[in-house]
């Protein structure tokens, strides 16, 4: 029925930048605090308090421009957008309006097997206002003023987008490349990141329908939800003949619908004005040229040099490159070994990964164990130890219970790499088995895995399989 | 005449009155006068042990620059502990937990505090009038009308009256369209506005932000001089605080000056003034030609749109920084059924009317619609206004204009707002401008009231303002 709908969605995404202090005053920005426990003068809108700008957050900022293709404004100005609300205790947000920091970019997603690029109109900075708790008394309300002032970095992108999973690969993107650059923990749960979409749907080559903005979603599942159902919701009023509200609404999360909250013409009227305690931002072209190194290598660059220079399977190096802290362990390892990058990569996604998410792990804390898990591999790639025998010890290296070969001393894991030894061993297996070596000489390949695996055996499982079969198939070629 | 810093501290000095004495002469005066120029008179044991830690270090030799100074501070300053309301109902209980920079820098100069001068609600209005204590009374009265009380101006009315009648040797007032110069002229005395970003802004209750500046109110230009060397310095918590290097302003102040100078006086200032107010500005020019310097007639082409302007972007930033005011963290509330209700009913009881009226005009100005034909017109049109001074300021030293329009009126006199706001018509254009400006006492009108002429200087050029003022101030003194 909806087949012939299309939705058209824009994004306003909401990054909580890293820094150590809010975006106009000294208290600390972090989450998880005791209620109102950073909170100063100036978050508390005492009188008199005037705001101070965090110059950390317009490098982030420019940060942010460079690696999402922006145009950097060195002119931007601090405007309040005054309304009423006991979380906001200035009475007024400090945002930008009129001249945002940041303007014209885009970041390219995937969309089914093809790139495409979504357009970003501006990204701007702003405060965040703090939180009002209802559900903890029946007649009062509850004020947590530690979110005040914590700065936002504001992305605003065009209706570009046209599915849930465009919608979900754009956030992800952002996501990716904002922790990449290091402003923002991209911790969804904590509304560290968090975005507002803005959806109206049109039959296939119409005009724009009106749109409605879903607030203030903070996970994955919850965007697509909400888009899947705010986009059947407003097919199903157009085909009953009604119209598109240009409303507000808000997604319920224990229910999956949306409801409106506010119409058009209940929306404020917030009389945006320059900050007068606030000069406007003037940035030089060496100020900004200066923040460019800070950047880094971004996702698509490292991709190219995993391809490139290490050959690694595009899977897997998508896997790495996912987050940075992967890429950080995996280029670390590369650079404290000379195992084959390659040879590091398939582990790191396969054993690597299994035990950290097995052990809600952070990636970042085997960072201390990376010369451990290198020499390991080097024990491995050189046949020291079977491939079965890594498998066992890599947790116990990971866990922290012992040198890699240390453990396979320990555990007698070593691999039998003596060749007189294995060709004693060889001789007794071929005893008894002339019916099978000339089936073998007769052309039966596979009865030479038969024979490797009586050998093995032999060896309880730490035979050199390579060696093995070099002498194997020298013995029975005679 | 009363007793100037310099003369006090020598005194003390000298020991011919110590600290306590001294004041105790004052805080008798702030206690008895009966011009309610104080919303709140602080408790001597509160004052004690800087009393003491004054009087020890004239007793070793090393006073501060300002040391057992007993001063006045405008009840708009954030002084730590001590209650602060801006003449507001709706900050009547406020204690704030921090000290504002501006009077912080006068306690680190030795200086003591006898209390929180009464000012406009806010310090919007220009008599005094809108104080939720009650008007300030003038200490001068209308020889012809001796009964009378007589509004002292404003906003800083409570700080001029308590100078004039000698309650605090000086008091902190702030200008955001005259409310120190007026005051200052209304009441005989010396008031001066620094130039915009002079002195920090913070801790200081906001009326309008872009306009807004601390200042002294004093008995003689010198005073000025001594109260700005304490006050005059850059802060990094405001960020419109200049962070220009600050000269001495006593080092020269009774020196002649070294190059020829040249005083513009704006006729169109001039044009439809009573005759009390053009004797002023010609006893000060007569007086001022004896000692060389030059007077030239300019003309602004700005004028007729300063009080216009400045009646849309005061009001429009003040009814944000009042926003803050709700009832809900802290000052007046008065409680109702729902949030909505919380605002309307502390917000309506908690501001006076012509706070009100502020608000509602700054509301509508900044509105979707109104606010490219007022708001952002009005910025366009400040901009032309600053040209314009900087047009005649690069043609002359300094620009001699009349304080006010007209002298201290009658308590109740004006209810018609405009005309209230007419009274700052030589001040709003300088504010505007962000230039300095200093009211200096000129001569008596017909009536026997002080009137003041306003000396306006380039922008930081307080020391050579404040050196041409004390000129003037030497040859216009007048008994009381």
């Amino acid at each position: 029925m909806s087949s012939n709908w299309e939705m058209v969605i824009g994004l306003e995404v909401h990054a909580q930048l890293k820094t150590s202090s809010k975006l106009f005053s000294s208290s600390p920005n972090q989450f998880g605090s005791e209620p109102n426990e950073n909170v100063n003068f100036i978050d508390s809108g005492m009188p008199g308090m005037l705001p101070v700008m965090n110059f950390g957050c317009i490098e982030m900022a420019i940060k942010t421009g460079y690696a999402l293709n922006f145009k950097i404004n060195k002119h931007s100005v601090f405007e309040r957008k005054n309304y009423f609300y006991p979380d906001l205790p200035q009475g007024y947000q400090i945002s930008q309006f009129e001249f945002p920091i940041l303007s014209e970019g885009y970041i390219n997603i995937e969309s089914g097997d093809n790139q495409k690029k979504i357009r970003i109109e501006r990204a701007h900075l702003e405060q965040d206002a703090g939180k009002s708790i209802h559900d903890i008394d029946p007649k009062y309300s509850f004020i947590d003023l530690n979110r005040v002032g914590t700065p936002l970095l504001e992305i605003v992108s065009y209706p570009d987008l046209s599915s849930a999973d465009e919608v979900i690969n754009y956030m992800s993107s952002l996501r990716q490349l904002l922790m990449y650059i290091d402003v923002c923990d991209g911790n969804m749960q904590e509304g560290s990141l968090r975005a507002d979409v803005n959806l109206s749907v049109r039959k296939k080559g119409q005009e724009l329908g009106t749109r409605c903005e879903i607030k203030n979603l903070n996970s994955f599942k919850f965007i697509k939800q909400a888009i899947e159902y705010e986009f059947q919701r407003q097919i199903n009023i157009i085909d009953g003949g009604g119209e598109i509200e240009q409303n507000t609404m808000l997604f319920d999360t224990s229910t999956g619908e949306t409801r409106a909250m506010r119409s058009k013409e209940f929306s404020h009227d917030y009389r945006y004005f320059p900050d007068p305690d606030l000069l406007p931002v003037n940035l030089s072209q060496e100020q900004i040229d200066k923040i460019k190194p800070l950047v880094g290598e971004l996702p698509q660059d490292k991709l190219n040099k995993y391809l490139d220079n290490y050959s690694l399977d595009k899977d897997i190096a998508k896997i790495i490159i996912a987050e940075k802290q992967n890429a950080n362990l995996f280029e670390k390892m590369i650079s404290e070994s000379t195992v084959k990058p390659k040879f590091i990569a398939a582990w790191l996604v396969g054993d690597i990964f299994a035990f950290i998410k097995e052990n809600n792990l952070e990636v970042n804390s085997l960072n201390d164990k990376t010369k451990d898990i290198t020499d390991l591999l080097r024990l491995i790639s050189d046949d020291v130890i079977s491939n079965k025998a890594g498998k066992e010890i890599l947790p116990k290296v990971l866990n922290g219970q012992g040198k890699p070969s240390e453990l396979v001393k320990e555990l007698g894991l070593e691999q039998v790499s003596d060749s007189g030894e294995l060709e004693k061993i060889i001789d007794e297996a071929l005893v008894g088995e002339d019916e099978n070596i000339l089936k073998f000489q007769g052309g039966s390949d596979r009865v030479l895995g038969y024979f490797v695996g009586k050998c093995l055996k032999a060896t309880k499982g730490k035979g050199n399989p390579k060696l093995i079969n070099k002498i194997l198939l020298e013995r029975l070629k005679k | 005449m009363k007793n100037s810093i310099s003369q006090i501290k020598k005194a003390l000095i000298e020991k011919k009155i110590s600290v306590g004495e001294l004041y105790d002469e004052y805080l008798a005066k702030a206690k008895s006068g009966n011009s309610n120029s104080f919303n709140l008179v602080i408790d001597r044991e509160n004052n004690i042990s800087s009393i003491n830690d004054s009087q020890n270090r004239y007793d070793n030799g090393n006073p501060l620059p300002l040391d057992g100074i007993p001063l006045g501070i405008k009840d708009l300053f954030c002084t730590k502990g001590i209650r602060t309301t801006a003449s507001s109902k709706i900050l009547s209980n406020f204690i704030p937990n921090y000290e504002s920079f501006v009077t912080q820098q006068l306690l680190n100069d030795g200086s003591i505090f006898i209390g929180k001068n009464n000012c406009d609600e806010f310090a919007m209005g220009s008599s005094n009038e809108t104080s939720y204590f009650g008007p300030v009374i003038n200490p001068w009265k209308n020889k012809n009308t001796q009964k009378d009380n007589l509004v002292p101006g404003g906003s800083s009315g409570g700080s001029a009256a308590a100078v004039a009648e000698g309650s605090c040797v000086a008091s902190m007032g702030t200008d955001t369209g005259g409310s120190i110069r007026q005051p200052a002229s209304l009441c005989g005395i010396v008031g001066l506005k620094p130039t915009f970003g002079s002195c920090s802004r913070w801790g200081i209750v906001a009326f309008a932000s872009s306009l807004d500046q601390a200042g002294p109110l004093t008995n003689c230009v010198e005073d000025a001089a001594y109260v700005l060397n304490s006050i005059n310095k850059h802060d990094f918590n405001d960020s419109t605080s200049s962070n220009h290097q600050r000269e001495d302003y006593l080092i020269d102040i009774n020196n002649s000056f070294e190059k020829k100078i040249k005083i513009g006086i704006p006729s169109d200032y001039l044009e439809d003034v009573s005759d009390d107010i053009s004797n002023q500005i010609d006893n000060t020019k007569k007086a001022l030609s004896k000692h060389g310097i030059e007077f030239v007639d300019v003309k602004f082409k700005t004028t007729e749109y300063a009080l216009s302007t400045y009646y849309i972007l005061a009001p429009a930033e003040a009814s944000s920084n009042l926003a803050r005011y709700d009832g809900i963290r802290y000052g007046f509330r008065e409680d109702g059924e729902s949030l909505d209700d919380i605002y309307l009913n502390s917000r309506t009881k908690g501001f006076g009317d012509e706070v009100t009226r502020r608000i509602l005009i700054g509301t509508y100005v900044l509105s979707a619609g109104y606010y490219d034909a007022y708001y952002r017109q009005a910025q366009k049109v400040r901009r032309l206004i600053k040209n314009d001074f900087q047009r005649i300021l690069n043609k002359v030293d300094f620009i001699l204009t009349p304080t006010t329009p007209n002298e201290a009126f009658k308590i109740g006199d004006k209810l018609d707002p405009i005309s209230m706001y007419k009274n700052d018509i030589y001040t709003v254009p300088t504010s505007l401008a962000g230039l300095p400006g200093i009211s200096i006492p000129s001569g008596l009108s017909k009536n026997g009231l002080p009137l003041g002429v306003q000396f306006i200087g380039n922008y930081f050029e307080e020391k050579s303002l404040l050196q041409l003022a004390a000129l003037a101030e030497k040859e216009l003194s007048f008994n009381e």
